[in-house]
């Protein structure tokens, strides 16, 4: 289906545009929130090309990113601080 | 095109207009904790109506699986934001104010070195006696 590839290539484009703010970002958080911004979009663009192409398949892996992106957050937020406890 | 087809188009263009809204979020806004604030939330709703397209367009193949992936979004996208606004905040990074001292606008520097600790001060005498 055509409209959800476009809409998968607009959230392409847009993941793209949050890779400055992955450069630049003054500290280390504003880099993990624009990664997991970006991880958000991925994931959501994994589920549009499995509509897409009617490949459900592709769904296992967008879950298993989901879950990666969730473990970088917490890994990175855990250790950037001393005592660790985030949660 | 379907019903079925429309809806997921739309749902799809919901979901690339708030992921813009969180893109734009992540740029106009000030410091770390507007910047999670805008992508935590707008972020995460355009993530579900991409996936409520996806499961539209795909019908009942995949669903469980966009179900699972949905709730798994919607409960661990706000906890990340979450843990990585709490340890900026234990690292003693400031909240911006509007010109309130240090007055940082988008583009800022990161101030060049966190203000040291204050020392803490020297414990008072207690009084010898009750004011005799």
């Amino acid at each position: 289906m055509d409209a959800l590839l476009f809409a998968a290539a607009a959230l392409v484009v847009l993941g793209l545009g949050a890779l400055p703010r992955l450069v630049r970002g003054p500290t280390v958080g504003d880099r993990v929130v624009a990664v997991n911004a970006l991880g958000t979009t991925t994931v959501v663009v994994l589920a549009l090309v499995a509509a897409a192409l009617e490949e459900p398949g592709f769904l296992d892996v967008a879950l298993v990113y989901a879950l990666l992106n969730f473990l970088l957050s917490i890994g990175l937020a855990k250790f950037a601080v001393e005592r660790g406890g985030v949660l | 095109m379907t019903g079925g087809g429309l809806l997921a188009a739309g749902l799809a263009v919901g979901s690339v207009a708030f992921t813009l809204v969180a893109v734009v979020g992540l740029y106009r806004l000030p410091d770390l904790y507007a910047r999670a604030h805008a992508t935590s939330k707008a972020d995460t709703l355009g993530a579900l109506l991409g996936l409520g397209a996806a499961g539209v367009a795909l019908g009942g193949e995949g669903s469980v699986k966009l179900v699972l992936l949905a709730v798994f979004l919607l409960a661990t996208a706000p906890t990340a934001a979450h843990a990585v606004v709490r340890a900026a905040h234990d690292q003693g990074i400031d909240p911006w104010t509007r010109g309130a001292g240090h007055g940082r606008g988008p583009d800022a520097e990161p101030e060049p070195e966190p203000e040291p600790e204050r020392e803490p001060e020297p414990e008072r005498e207690p009084d010898g006696g009750a004011g005799g």
